[in-house]
């Protein structure tokens, strides 16, 4: 009897009539074009990227020697903040109205609808992010040299910030007051995505070899690929049950 | 019918915040005459009857409060990882009560060991902080310290409490090897090889023992303060049961 | 012993301060994390027991 169930089964799965990562594009679908409604949210973290780099010249010193020094440093901080201020909406309104208690209750793999989110949040911040990055760099006297490991390493580490950004908004998301707890609890991790990143275009600059700095970006991004959904869905239940 | 029970028996027990309030007060003493006896022989010899370094001079003798505080700063948020986790798996409200008691007490130890370490490093490198890989791992753990009590103090619900934190505790265990081997890595990058704060060849004896001394005597001191604000919880958690009642009214 | 008198046990070969600061701090930290639990039992036993009494007497 269960070899005609599962036989069924499989010939569903090839046919197409049942779709495993049905749950995953459908999210992505909805996620992307809720916000492509709101596009004030979408422009908001590039100003404020934006804004951030020029505090750098304005409160410390405009040398282009010195603008040169800090510049992959600085870009990769107003980066990494522009991120953190974006993720407190990532959950919030779907929690608001309803949306995410449904997406627990259903049989959809949680897993999938999670990394699809993420992923929808990504394209829509750190995509955009690490496009804008090398006009901070020539703004910042980025050695022409450093600007591919520029976008490298924001290709590369955006998204791992992004998931573990969405572990911090999944155990906040019931708070009223979510924002600055969430750098709070994000920003020790994402120590070691700046440290390598940052590496990355020292490396570029003085003409060293980038393929390690970013392997371990790479790794990281990896590695949150695999867990960070995991703890997100957990948070999730967590906070919508509390 | 019962369930096949495959974690020994004690486990099962440890679940009544009962049974875990009577068995620390059993301990409780023992624990405190080791800590005393551990730390102050511990304190004596560091101060008296330790050798000077060759090269730092007296000022040596901050080893022994900085190591066992650094090494304990670590433990503890391990256990209250574990501790967490324990309560998130088995759902078990002793275990949740353990790792909120952890949660202030290193947080203090991490700010013993990174102060310490700062003062340590006035005389040796001349100022009052330096970048030096382990102090800022050190101050790493604090910030995730400060998170998981920031969440806690930020929920509501005991119980939704116990668990978030739970989950970012353990987020922030799988992240720690992480977090040190990077800084490490950022660390030989910025500070050309000279030697660490702690890092020495090899210690005679007449260093090590003490030394060992103080980790043990201030391992027995964490049990105390664990095993006080663990109790405190406990009564608080249970007070509208009968045998808190009577403890209370007795 | 390695100190030949008190004062040079005090002074700490001109490291005094930074040795009795660290020791002092540390002595600080193992004594707040005993006070504020205990102080903090006292509270809540005075408390129960208040509350006890209150409903002893509104039953």
């Amino acid at each position: 009897m269960s070899n005609i169930v599962t036989k069924q089964a499989e010939q569903k799965l090839q046919s197409g009539a049942v779709k495993v990562d049905g749950p995953f594009w459908g999210a992505l679908k909805r996620d992307l074009l809720l916000s492509y409604r709101r596009k004030s949210d979408l422009v908001n973290p590039l100003i404020f990227f934006l804004m951030v780099a020029t505090l750098f010249p304005l409160g410390v010193s405009p040398e282009p020697q010195f603008l040169a020094d800090v510049a992959p440093g600085v870009v990769w901080v107003a980066a990494l903040l522009a991120t953190l201020l974006s993720m407190d909406s990532l959950f919030r309104s779907d929690f608001e109205d309803g949306t995410l208690e449904q997406l627990l209750l259903s049989p959809q793999p949680l897993f999938m609808v999670v990394l699809a989110k993420v992923l929808a949040h990504w394209m829509l911040t750190g995509l955009p992010l690490t496009l804008l990055a090398p006009l901070l760099g020539v703004m910042l006297f980025l050695p022409g040299e450093g600007m591919f490991g520029l976008v490298l390493s924001l290709l590369l580490g955006t998204p791992t910030l992004s998931l573990v950004g969405a572990i911090g908004a999944a155990l906040t998301v019931g708070l009223r007051k979510g924002g600055v707890l969430i750098s709070l609890l994000v920003l020790p991790l994402y120590i070691p995505v700046l440290i390598f990143g940052t590496a990355s275009i020292q490396a570029a600059i003085t003409g060293l070899p980038l393929g390690g700095y970013l392997a371990l970006l790479g790794a990281m991004l990896a590695l949150g690929l695999v867990m960070a959904p995991l703890a997100i869905s957990a948070a999730l239940r967590i906070s919508v049950s509390g | 019918m019962a369930d096949k029970k495959w974690m020994p028996r004690w486990f099962y027990q440890l679940a009544s915040p009962r049974w875990c309030y009577d068995i620390t007060g059993k301990l409780l003493p023992i624990f405190a005459v080791a800590a005393v006896l551990l730390l102050v022989t511990g304190t004596v010899w560091a101060l008296m009857f330790a050798p000077a370094d060759y090269q730092q001079g007296d000022s040596f003798r901050i080893i022994y409060i900085h190591v066992p505080s650094a090494i304990l700063a670590q433990s503890c948020y391990m256990m209250m990882a574990v501790a967490g986790a324990i309560g998130l798996i088995w759902k078990m409200k002793v275990a949740d009560m353990v790792a909120k008691s952890c949660a202030p007490i290193g947080a203090t130890i991490a700010i013993l060991a990174l102060a310490t370490g700062a003062i340590w490093g006035k005389p040796t490198w001349g100022s009052w902080w330096v970048w030096d890989a382990r102090l800022t791992s050190m101050l790493i753990l604090l910030f995730l310290y400060f998170g998981v009590m920031a969440l806690n103090s930020a929920i509501e619900s005991e119980q939704t409490a116990a668990q978030a934190t739970a989950v970012l505790a353990l987020v922030g265990l799988v992240n720690i090897p992480i977090i040190k081997y990077s800084v490490d890595w950022w660390n030989t990058l910025h500070q050309p090889a000279t030697f660490t704060l702690t890092e020495k060849p090899a210690m005679p004896p007449e260093m090590w023992i003490p030394l060992l001394v103080m980790v043990i005597g201030f391992y027995c001191f964490f049990a105390v303060a664990m095993m006080l604000r663990l109790r405190n919880e406990i009564v608080r958690r249970e007070r509208r049961s009968s045998w808190v009642r009577e403890l209370i009214s007795g | 012993m390695s100190f030949e008198s008190f004062a040079e046990f005090i002074d700490m070969g001109g490291h005094g301060l930074y040795v009795w600061l660290s020791y002092a701090i540390a002595l600080g930290v193992v004594v707040i994390n005993i006070v504020n639990p205990l102080m903090q039992k006292r509270q809540i036993f005075t408390e129960q027991v208040r509350r006890l009494r209150r409903e002893k007497q509104n039953p």
